[in-house]
């Protein structure tokens, strides 16, 4: 804590992103809603990690939590979150919005709302240049217009005079990355950027993400819960359960060798285009659990197809992978002689132990009332 | 294949039931139709424009009387008829006093709206008239609109104690009729009147006017408080105010920024039928005797000092309520239209 922005003056050697043990936790009437559990990664400039998981799973509080954009009433946040060497949990509004633009930015899901319905687009973008950058009006206003001309949208001038609501969706989605890019942020949250849009211009906003994150060398969160999203656009994945980390490795090490039965069960509720139309998805049964009072053992187990007695009486820890940078959390990893021995077994028993199912459902139930609360 | 006419839905309804082959498509035709928003309209309607008409008449003519540009009496001097005066209850009387259209005594010649009920002039008092209503009715609702619109905003945007403590303001203000709260801050703000020498001996304020403001004011201050809140609560939550924090945006900055301009519409139309309700509202304080200067002309005024003569006089109570109801009705029809353009924008995004 003792670490302070006047560091940031001296060039910092270590990675841009250093969180550690990151637990954020929301009040409520039936208890602490734990929606970030203990989770640590770090980024490195210029890379890309993209977290994955499903609704729920925490990973947009999990975004806002690092950035700390959440409500102060109401929630606590512990743990470690490193800024280019500065511990900025814990800091005030006053002291973040140093960071807030100028270092980090964030995109959000859905451009209809995250644009002001009643200020002109060249006004939105100029805000946020004269926010940090002590220039005159006018040349915000070239800036303005370049920025909009570097996310690739036409006759840029004209659409400064614009209002929102004369844009398309993608349009909008490329006007909120402009403003996000504005004052040159080292890192930038993109959550969910593209689920609001049409699958025809989710291609095109993705790579005109990561052309701008190559030129001008900034580092990339990826929220999303589409792993098609992140496969080709990442360095590294996270994917989230329940409020922690289950699964994290490179992108390719991840698809080639993944561990968690979650991850596989992910990447296969995904329809392929090889399969014959109306085949049935496979879904994931139950639902997320309840965060507040979360079942022992691990998470997944009452959902999982590899469960055994040790899943649901012992949480297993974050192990390494024998390959670097791949670490799980489960006691009977995918493509190991234990998975498979699991699996094997729970196929010879008729499916996965009856009662866990049941409690999967119930704890369903309780997840959801959670969530609404 | 005859196209019906597309203006009328109906039309096109009743031909999709009778012609067989093209119903499906005609249906199309005119699920389009419906599923097209609400169009926009260009104009403001000719009720609105009206409403305008009505308020730039007396505004205006109020203005210019006060300049002394428009060739009318002066609303405080009792008119002497030069024709031969009338008889009454066996004395000659020159005034015009209680002269008028409906008047048991008929008009005064040269005076079009009769005189009042010592002899002046009422189309003269009525032009003045509505310019020191206005100006009491607009400066009160401005005070609420700043101060008001200011707490309310803080209130919206912060939240949680902020919100709870000026809320709890708000609510205590509310709780006391409006009427007497007015009436006993105007008797505060004019200071106590000394039984022995009728001498003034504490006021903060000697202008009735100002005290008159002040009152309404005030009282103004939490109802306007209260919609900003409201309004500014749904927009603070709203995902582009989050993106702004998260661009580094001031919170003085996003409540002026972002969420004021999405407030103004709600707190505009709301404003519009608070000067309405303050017109009436002077009315009633002058009814109680703690209004404007008794000389000082104003519609509350006048029908308060010609409430006497209401049977054998009647136009003096009547014409400036007449004045005052056209005038509410055009505020309210405007703050009508304003709330109806901003409903269609925001529906429009």
């Amino acid at each position: 804590m003792s670490v302070t922005h006047e560091f940031a003056e001296a060039p910092y050697e270590g990675p841009l992103l250093e969180v550690d043990d990151l637990r954020t936790s929301f009040d409520t009437q039936g208890g602490a809603v734990r929606s970030v559990d203990g989770v640590s990664f770090t980024l490195e400039r210029g890379k890309t990690l993209g977290i994955v998981g499903e609704s729920g799973s925490g990973k947009t509080v999990l975004s806002r939590s690092i950035m700390n954009l959440l409500p102060k009433r109401g929630t606590t946040r512990r743990g470690s979150v490193r800024f280019e060497g500065n511990e900025i949990v814990g800091l005030s509004d006053a002291e973040m919005r140093k960071f807030w633009g100028a270092q980090m930015a964030m995109v959000f899901q859905d451009p209809m709302t995250s644009l002001n319905p009643v200020m002109k687009i060249g006004n939105q973008l100029k805000e946020s240049i004269r926010e940090h950058l002590d220039v005159t009006k006018e040349y915000a206003g070239e800036l303005a217009e370049s920025l909009l001309a570097s996310v690739r949208i036409p006759e840029p001038r004209q659409r400064l005079e614009e209002y929102p609501h004369q844009l398309s969706g993608g349009m909008r989605q490329r006007v909120c990355i402009a403003i996000a890019l504005a004052c040159g942020p080292k890192l930038l949250f993109a959550d969910e950027p593209t689920t609001a849009l049409d699958v025809t211009v989710q291609a095109q906003v993705l790579d005109l993400m990561r052309q701008q994150q190559d030129e001008r060398f900034m580092a990339m969160v990826l929220i999303t819960h589409d792993l098609g999203v992140v496969a080709g656009r990442t360095d590294n994945i996270a994917v989230m359960y329940a409020g922690r980390i289950v699964e994290q490795a490179p992108t390719d090490v991840l698809f080639r060798d993944m561990k968690m039965p979650y991850t596989e069960a992910l990447l296969s509720s995904i329809p392929k285009l090889n399969e014959r139309s109306h085949t049935k998805l496979n879904v994931i049964p139950g639902r997320p659990p309840d965060l507040i009072n979360p079942p022992p053992g691990c998470k997944f187990a009452p959902r999982c197809t590899y469960v055994q007695e040790r899943c649901l009486e012992e949480e297993p820890p974050l192990r390494a992978a024998p390959t670097p940078g791949h670490r799980f959390r489960c006691w009977f990893p995918v493509g190991t002689p234990e998975g498979a021995d699991a699996l094997a077994r729970n196929r010879a028993r008729g499916g996965a132990p009856e009662p866990s199912v049941g409690a999967g459902a119930s704890v369903g139930t309780a997840a959801a009332q959670g969530a609404s609360s | 294949m005859p196209e019906p006419p597309p203006s009328d839905l109906e039309t096109i309804v009743d031909d999709t039931a009778d012609s067989g082959f093209f119903a499906s498509g005609e249906e199309i035709q005119t699920a389009a139709v419906e599923a097209e928003p609400p169009r926009r309209r260009r104009g403001l309607g000719i009720g609105a424009w009206l409403a305008i008409g009505w308020l730039l008449l007396v505004v205006g003519g109020g203005t210019l009387g006060e300049l002394g540009a428009l060739p009318i009496a002066d609303p405080t001097d009792v008119i002497h008829l030069h024709t031969p005066c009338p008889r009454v209850q066996g004395r000659t009387s020159c005034l015009i006093n209680r002269l008028g259209p409906f008047a048991e005594r008929g008009t005064a010649h040269g005076h079009l709206l009769g005189g009042d009920s010592i002899g002046r002039d009422m189309l003269s008092r009525l032009v003045y008239g509505g310019f020191n209503s206005m100006l009491v009715a607009t400066l009160a609702i401005g005070l609420g609109f700043v101060v008001g619109g200011a707490l309310g905003l803080l209130a919206g945007y912060f939240g949680g104690r902020v919100d709870s403590l000026l809320s709890g303001v708000f609510n205590v203000l509310l709780s006391i009729p409006a009427i007497l709260l007015a009436l006993s801050l105007a008797a505060f703000l004019k200071g106590q009147q000394s039984v022995t020498g009728g001498k003034v001996q504490s006021g903060f304020f000697q202008d009735p006017k100002v005290i008159v403001i002040l009152a309404i004011g005030v009282v103004s201050i939490p109802l306007l408080a209260r919609i900003t809140r409201a309004s500014a609560l749904s927009w603070s939550q709203r995902e582009f105010v989050l993106a702004a924090r998260a661009q580094g945006a001031k919170p003085l900055r996003i409540m002026w920024k972002e969420v004021l301009p999405n407030v103004l519409p709600a707190m505009l139309s709301i404003a519009l039928l608070g000067v309405a309700v303050a017109v009436v509202a002077e009315g009633s304080l002058a009814i109680l005797g703690a209004g404007l200067d008794p000389t000082t002309a104003s519609w509350g005024n006048i029908i308060a000092q010609g409430r006497g003569d209401l049977e054998s006089a009647p136009h003096i109570v009547f014409e400036p309520s007449i004045m005052i109801f056209l005038t509410v009705l055009a505020l309210n029809f405007l703050g009508d239209v304003i709330r109806a353009r901003g409903d269609v924008r925001e529906a429009g995004i």
